[in-house]
């Protein structure tokens, strides 16, 4: 990952700080205004997840290449309390707070790769990536 | 910076700023649910125009602002969800539930004005 930044995020006024930082980075890419807030709301969801579960952590952005694509990598780190049952937390509807279940399943179904890490008592990795369309 | 709430005749509209805050989102919702008693206001016009996305956190909002103005006797409508924030709610997964939306303050005004002439069941 490269030109990576890193954002604190320890209150609901990081979430739109991330938000942003992760449009101007699309912007970069030149990704359509639709895939722009698409990402963003994904960022959102994380980082709403960062201050609801587990107080703080980071949200770190890069860019990302594989053989012929361009994309964008998104990094949602907290050395929160984990997720007991990820089965559980990846489906529609399921939520252990007043949210509505849908911020880790819909944000695996608007990204092109989601992969999710946890383990109990040490914390909650969340990797995403969006491929720039040719 | 809260959020501007106007009377206009029997209805309230408010318009979302950009990426309001949590306490600017809660203090809407309670400034609505009192002016439409001291207001004796028919309907609530909520404006997202501005809004460049809705996330969970903002459409469970949205819901719960909606069915709060219900619940304290007057129409709610949501106007003014942008083409990319509809299409990425969609992809999310969100919806607002029954709650009532058109496409601008102008639209979402005439839906009122219908509402409340001819009774919900006509429109």
């Amino acid at each position: 990952m490269s030109e990576e930044t890193r954002i604190l995020i320890r209150s609901e006024y990081d979430i739109v700080t991330a938000r942003q930082q992760v449009r101007e980075l699309c912007m970069t890419l030149h990704f359509s205004s639709g895939e722009q807030t698409l990402v963003a709301t994904c960022v959102s969801e994380l980082a709403r997840n960062i201050v609801e579960y587990a107080g703080s952590g980071e949200i770190i952005t890069g860019l990302t290449r594989n053989t012929d694509e361009e994309g964008i990598v998104i990094i949602a780190e907290d050395k929160g309390p984990g997720i007991p049952n990820i089965e559980l937390a990846m489906k529609d509807g399921y939520s252990t707070s007043k949210g509505l279940g849908l911020g880790l399943p819909g944000s695996k179904r608007i990204m092109d790769e989601f992969a999710i890490v946890s383990k109990t008592g040490k914390g909650t990795t969340v990797t995403v990536k969006k491929w720039k369309k040719p | 910076m809260s959020i501007p709430i106007l009377r206009q005749g029997s209805y309230l509209i408010a318009s979302i700023q950009s990426s309001p805050s949590d306490s600017e989102w809660r203090e809407m919702g309670q400034q609505l649910a009192e002016r439409v008693g001291k207001l004796r206001s028919r309907g609530v016009v909520v404006d997202v125009t501005v809004l460049d996305l809705i996330d969970s956190f903002a459409a469970r909002t949205l819901r719960e602002i909606a069915q709060t103005v219900k619940l304290r006797g007057a129409e709610p409508v949501i106007v003014g969800i942008q083409p990319d924030v509809a299409f990425s709610m969609v992809q999310l997964g969100l919806t607002l539930g029954d709650i009532e939306t058109e496409l601008d303050l102008e639209e979402g005004m005439a839906m009122l004005d219908a509402i409340l002439r001819d009774g919900r069941t006509n429109v």
